[in-house]
């Protein structure tokens, strides 16, 4: 870049910022950290030693807030929440790094104390229900197992509970469909059902994993907007994530988006869709069908395809795929800097534009 | 223009489903009901539904993978649903498919080169050396290269195998390719690939598409017109431009305002269409959309709405539009 177009964007930059830190102030009000996650690394073992499948990750969840972590299939977004939630499947393991959640470290958290925060403190809804519910027993049953697992309730109360989660998750005719199997409903209805376990602990932060992914338009529409009333009615945190940048738009406060393992870019929802600083955001957001100037115009396209991780160019990972890549980015892997108050990005074109940087851990 | 290539005439497909003890108690599912439709020489017509919807076995029933259970199937004028599979062959070379899954439709002990070669051999075009050559250049057609003819579908991505499989459908050159999800399993950023490719071959091959999807957005894109179906019946089709705004079917609405927009500043509008599509085995009288619709009046319970012209090429199956 020229250097007079530089001095320009800077003091353009300067006038963003001030309206920015506006914006800004009213995120962070409400965006206690309830999960802090920091250089968290999880690799498994691969024939040319270890594959990082999730690489220096930072990200943190608000209390109440929902955080969108956005990305391609592979990128290690399902990883990250099995990280936190110390479920990593074998010979995967956590690395690296450290999981905050209210004030402990969950990576040396023992299985027992972890077992205790999953479904009560932090749960967790997947994208296809027929897998996660048990197909022998009635959803009412399952869910007052869970209650009777964690709390000091009788039976009685704990079917109680469950018929009165499914009331709340608009279930009609609750006290009845709590004796059906989960075959006998519906997709939507297991989703409906999942959400109710999620909630049913009054837990401080839900991680939803693709929820919607499985399920038709006009279905999704009524699990988003279910979530989103809970979400007002709960006060839980959210950790949503999802291949579907219509549904962060919808439903998130702040959103991360993640590359072979790396966290690319992180903003708050407005300025990330507004001003997408990394060229693979920006990308991803322009090949959308919706966003297309007009109907039957070609749609603009990321060349190339997702690495696989042993695979990853040297330097910045998007590098081989960037339509704006420079020789230092084949040399050098850039830092997760922050641009703008609370918009974080790894990319060398604003990395002279940095406040702050989040350093790689040893 | 105008000219149909493909034409459904009244069509229905019945499924026998459900077997209780040596199957007693059978029951039947009217997946496509009463299904007139219209494909026009050159164009792409969308067809979207929810899942369960029929759209898929419509577009099966196009290409006579699957014979009407009654009605009529027409293509390039001639009447193709009575034929034997074996007066059907010359005619498949006309028609081809691409389906959603190219993990599942490519054979995984064939290398790409023989998978590409055999529509070459098995319709008596080329043979050994001249076929391999023609499969080489299919894959340079959509975007791949000539020496991937080697390599076998595993060591591809899914957007690659899904060029795969739109390669194999377009070696005999066929008029009409039926597109049944092609680009739904696919990542964000290949979707986008792949549908420009689509469009590309189109125009260079002179293509007709039945482009069979679920998002809206993705047909709307692609397609010249579209049609909607709901539970085995066409509610809607209008020209592509037309799917903004209303009037519409209540559906077609219904579906546009559910989809999320990619937008923050722009929120879903008004309330979401209630509950779940009825089962199509036991469709509700009158329209099939009325326990759903808001509109739903008196005559929709009663009456069966029937596809009529609401606007230059717009008919909407609604007593209320």
């Amino acid at each position: 870049m020229a250097p007079g177009g530089a001095a320009g964007l800077g003091f353009l930059g300067w006038g963003l910022l001030i309206f920015r830190l506006g914006q800004q102030s009213e995120v962070a009000s409400l965006a206690e950290d309830l999960l802090s996650i920091e250089g968290l690394v999880t690799a498994f073992p691969g024939p040319q030693g270890e594959l990082r499948a999730v690489d220096d990750l930072w990200l943190s969840v608000g209390r109440g807030e929902v955080l969108g972590l956005v990305g391609e299939s592979g990128c290690g977004k399902s990883l990250t929440a099995l990280s936190v939630l110390g479920l990593v499947p074998p010979p995967g393991r956590v690395t690296a790094g450290r999981m905050m959640f209210k004030g402990r470290d969950l990576r040396r958290a023992g299985e027992e104390e972890l077992r205790r925060v999953r479904g009560a403190e932090i749960s967790m809804v997947f994208q296809e229900p027929m897998t996660s519910l048990n197909p022998v027993f009635t959803v009412g049953r399952q869910i007052a197992e869970l209650v009777l697992a964690h709390r000091q309730v009788g039976r009685r109360e704990a079917w109680e509970l469950a018929v009165e989660m499914l009331g709340k998750v608009g279930i009609p005719d609750p006290a009845r469909r709590a004796e059906a199997y989960p075959h006998q409903l519906s997709g939507g209805m297991r989703q409906r059902v999942m959400i109710a376990m999620a909630l049913t602990l009054e837990p401080e932060l839900v991680i939803a994993d693709e929820p919607t992914t499985a399920l038709d338009v006009t279905i999704q529409d009524q699990i988003l907007r279910l979530m989103g009333r809970l979400r007002d009615q709960s006060g839980a945190a959210f950790l949503l994530i999802t291949h579907n940048l219509a549904v962060v738009a919808q439903m998130a406060d702040r959103v991360a988006v993640m590359y072979t393992g790396r966290l690319v870019e992180r903003s708050a929802v407005l300025e990330l869709f507004d001003h997408p600083l990394h060229p693979y955001t920006s990308g991803l957001l322009s090949c959308l069908p919706s966003r297309a100037p007009e109907l039957g115009v070609r749609l603009p396209t990321i060349p190339g395809v997702v690495p696989p991780l042993g695979e990853l160019p040297p330097g910045c990972v998007f590098s081989d795929r960037c339509p704006r890549v420079m020789e230092r980015c084949r040399r050098e892997e850039p830092e997760l800097v922050e641009v703008f108050p609370g918009h974080w990005v790894r990319c060398f074109l604003h990395h002279q534009k940095a406040r702050g940087v989040e350093r790689r851990v040893a | 223009m105008s000219e149909a290539l493909l034409a459904l005439e009244g069509v229905s497909r019945v499924f026998k489903v459900g077997a209780g003890f040596l199957g007693s108690r059978r029951r039947l599912l009217r997946a496509v009901d009463r299904v007139d439709l219209a494909v026009r020489r050159g164009e792409v017509l969308g067809l979207v539904g929810e899942s369960g919807c029929g759209k898929s076995t419509l577009g099966r029933l196009a290409l006579g993978l699957l014979r009407p259970s009654s009605g009529r199937v027409f293509f390039q004028g001639r009447e193709i649903s009575g034929l034997s599979p074996r007066r059907l062959r010359p005619l498949r070379r006309q028609m081809q498919i691409v389906f959603q899954d190219p993990v599942t439709s490519l054979n995984p002990r064939l290398s790409v080169g023989s998978i590409l070669a055999e529509p070459f051999v098995i319709h008596g075009l080329a043979r050994g050396r001249e076929a391999w050559r023609r499969a080489e250049e299919l894959l340079e057609q959509v975007g791949l290269r000539a020496e991937h003819a080697r390599r076998y579908p595993h060591q591809f991505s899914g957007g690659q195998r899904q060029r795969i499989g739109i390669a194999r459908a377009l070696a005999l050159r066929p008029q009409l390719v039926v597109a049944d999800e092609p680009v739904s399993a696919l990542d964000v950023s290949i979707q986008a690939q792949v549908l420009n490719l689509l469009a590309d071959l189109r125009e260079r091959f002179g293509l007709t598409y039945l482009f069979v999807a679920h998002d809206l957005s993705v047909v709307r894109h692609l397609s010249d017109r579209i049609a909607v179906m709901y539970l085995g019946r066409i509610v809607e089709v209008a020209p592509a431009r037309e799917f903004v705004e209303p009037p519409m079917h209540p559906y077609t609405e219904a579906l546009l305002a559910a989809a999320p927009l990619p937008d923050p500043r722009r929120k879903n509008p008004g309330a979401p269409l209630q509950g779940d599509p009825p089962s199509p085995l036991d469709p509700p009288p009158g329209c099939r959309f009325h326990p759903r619709c808001r509109e739903a009046r008196e005559i929709c319970r009663r009456q069966e709405p029937s596809l009529r012209a609401i606007g230059p090429d717009h008919l909407v199956a609604c007593h209320l539009r």
